[in-house]
């Protein structure tokens, strides 16, 4: 039965989510930047704010800017829909808010962001909700690890900074065996690289800051439901399926077979802790959306050279990439992530931290500073930067040496990343 | 909330309203692999304003125990059954595919128990491709994506079920999947479709309505194009149609307009 599917890629990058505005005609995404939106009469009002219709009334809680990027990641990823917030931290927390409160219980890798480590282990441990640290790679761990209020388990797709590969389909399915969903960080990878939704993953988050803007100018994030995991049938998720007096005693899985997440994510966490997207920053994502395939192609190209140039140089101790054979993932990469494992990753010179910082302060065409997936090459040193707060005993746990360099490979001409590579690379070893 | 018809728990959603059989009552009915929550928008506003809302899962479907429909005669019988089970003497009917056969067939067996009749994404015959009925059983995950293509009809919907970011597409195959996978017993999918194509009562059913009948039709539907609700029209001259913008699974690509077709039509 060929012939019959969804619009690619390729299409829905442009236009999933977007038709031509019809009161103007324009054909790019319009910023709809307006606080609020017009009722028609009062009984419109009382409608939109009881869910009886659906439309915009303040720009908190929705806007038709952020819906069209909403609707695209989520069509990107393969989701039901998506909510944008104000940051991947904010997807990251919404996510986490929604499905449990003080008293549950998270079991996470500890091949994390190093802002998502600190939320887990310090910041969310205050509010009662306690954290347990897995390897990635330990399957047995990842199961022996769950308690009877786990609530959530939770990766990233390539673990920051060693890349570790999250093997998605072994840890979802001990997830649902123990009626818990998988949220994965996808930030690294992309809807373009891996589909987490496709292999197992329930929920899905990015820090949309990176790759999807891909230009280093705003800050957002956006969190996507698979609409796959049954919250009544796991037993565990009063906050979905028990009427919620916050929301007129709504049950979120009456009212949506497939959405109740979405459903309380939005009307309860966008609602009270606020942590919106503005829509001028949902538009610039949508630029960058818009060429993601492209860039991705060259990104993975740009990097596969850089990372063949590092691996063979005799001042490099090691490269993390899962391309090599040497990387602990290189397998589950390769069945996993065809089309590339991200072009963020991190390498080992030889030599003393003086060395290392004289090979940062040398290089020309990589910035230094604390971003990934930007258009432009970056670097940074984790252990004194993004990791620091972590003891040398997590930063060992999450690969994390102290002369570990990260790189950032953008879409620069690639011999131009090599030379500005090599030159820093001779500095240092000279110094 | 929950009734035994036949013996069998059914969930019915009522639009976040407690049933009160002092009110008219409409019921809602889903169609091939779906359920109660295709009609989220409709049903909540509605109960909102003044109706008892009856939205079923089909027995053997999702929240429901029971036996699947094998035929839109089985199915309109489930239909009268639940309104005895909820104590509703009359009632209006909404159904959509193959919901709106079943419908057109409880009202024609119970006409005087039928005050409104609304027949949402209606083809008669609805005759289903062979090649589509063999892989609904054999491949029905291939077959989902075939009927979810089919089913919608845009890329930039409108704020739709969820709220806005909704997308429809993966919302449709993910319900689908859903309760293809609520029964492991029977192939709810193959059940429905084979229930679909074999149909032929549509005209004789028609003829024995007494209550007034909406069309609501999707102008851009693949899966139950306009001009298959032709025939039936012709037989219903008095009936009234209203076209949409919008494909198959017209509830959520056009909620605001098969919500004010519906409004007007039972106030009518």
């Amino acid at each position: 039965m060929p012939g019959y599917s969804d619009p690619g890629f390729d299409t829905l990058a442009l236009h999933a989510g977007a038709a031509p505005d019809p009161t103007t005609g324009a054909r790019a995404v319009p910023i709809h930047l307006s606080t609020s939106f017009v009722f028609e009469s009062s009984d419109h009002a009382a409608a939109l704010f009881n869910l009886e219709r659906s439309g915009h009334v303040y720009s908190r809680i929705s806007n038709p800017t952020n819906a069209v990027l909403e609707q695209r990641v989520a069509a990107l990823e393969g989701g039901i829909g998506a909510i944008a917030t104000a940051s991947g931290q904010a997807a990251l927390h919404l996510a986490i808010a929604t499905l449990m409160g003080a008293g549950s219980h998270i079991v996470a890798s500890t091949a994390l962001y190093g802002g998502s480590q600190n939320l887990l282990h310090y910041t969310l441990r205050r509010f009662g909700i306690d954290t347990t640290f897995v390897k990635p790679g330990d399957i047995d761990g990842w199961r022996g690890a769950i308690r009877p209020n786990t609530k959530l388990i939770f990766g990233e797709t390539v673990g920051n900074p060693g890349l570790d590969v999250l093997d998605i389909p072994t840890v979802s399915a001990l997830a649902h065996e123990a009626g818990l969903p998988l949220l994965v960080d996808s930030t690294f990878t992309t809807p373009y690289l891996m589909k987490p939704l496709d292999l197992g993953a329930d929920l899905v988050y990015h820090s949309a800051t990176k790759f999807l803007s891909g230009h280093g100018t705003v800050i957002g994030g956006v969190v996507v439901d698979g609409g796959s995991f049954d919250w009544e049938r796991s037993g565990r998720f009063a906050e979905l399926t028990a009427p919620y007096d916050g929301f007129h005693n709504m049950v979120f899985s009456d009212e949506s077979t497939v959405g109740a997440f979405l459903l309380r994510a939005r009307r309860e966490g966008l609602r009270d802790f606020g942590a919106s997207m503005s829509p001028h920053t949902a538009w610039l994502i949508l630029q960058g959306i818009e060429t993601l395939p492209l860039r991705m192609d060259r990104h993975m190209a740009n990097t596969r050279k850089v990372v063949k140039f590092l691996a063979a140089h005799p001042f490099v101790e090691r490269v993390g990439h899962p391309m090599l054979e040497s990387h602990p993932s290189h397998a589950l990469a390769q069945k996993l992530l065809p089309k590339g494992a991200g072009s963020v990753f991190s390498f080992d010179m030889k030599g003393s931290r003086e060395q290392g910082k004289r090979f940062i302060e040398t290089l020309k065409l990589f910035s230094h500073l604390a971003n990934v997936g930007d258009c432009r090459s970056l670097v940074i040193h984790p252990a004194s930067t993004t990791h620091f707060r972590m003891t040398d005993e997590a930063l060992r746990n999450a690969g994390i040496g102290p002369g570990t360099i990260r790189l950032s490979i953008g879409l620069e001409d690639p011999d131009d990343l090599i030379d500005d590579l090599k030159r820093a690379l001779r500095a240092a070893e000279k110094a | 909330m929950e009734l035994t018809v036949n013996g069998a728990k059914t969930f019915c959603y009522t639009g976040g309203r407690p049933f009160d059989a002092a009110k008219p009552t409409v019921v809602f009915l889903h169609g091939v692999l779906n359920d109660h929550s295709v009609w989220i928008l409709q049903t909540r506003y509605l109960a909102h304003h003044g109706w008892n809302v009856l939205a079923p899962d089909l027995p053997g479907h999702c929240k429901s125990a029971g036996e699947p429909p094998r035929s839109v005669e089985e199915a309109a019988d489930f239909v009268l059954a639940l309104l005895d089970a909820a104590g509703v003497e009359k009632a209006a009917l909404v159904g959509h595919s193959f919901g709106s056969l079943a419908m057109l067939e409880a009202a024609a067996r119970a006409p005087e128990r039928v005050t409104h009749l609304a027949l949402v994404g209606i083809a008669c015959p609805m005759k289903v491709s062979p090649a589509l009925l063999e892989n609904a059983l054999d491949q029905p995950q291939q077959a989902i994506a075939m009927v979810n293509t089919f089913s919608h009809s845009m890329l930039a919907p409108p704020p739709s079920a969820l709220g806005p970011g909704t997308w429809l597409y993966g919302g449709s195959r993910a319900l689908m999947k859903r309760v293809l996978a609520s029964n492991p017993r029977v192939n709810v999918f193959h059940r429905g479709f084979v229930a679909c194509d074999s149909y032929a009562g549509g005209d004789a059913a028609i003829a024995k309505v007494q209550c007034p009948v909406l069309f609501l039709l999707g102008r851009n539907d693949a899966m139950t194009p306009p001009k298959a609700a032709a025939s039936l029209q012709q037989k219903a001259p008095k009936a009234k149609t209203v076209v949409v913008d919008g494909g198959h699974a017209m509830m959520t690509e056009a909620p605001d307009a098969v919500l004010f077709a519906l409004r007007d039509f039972l106030q009518g």
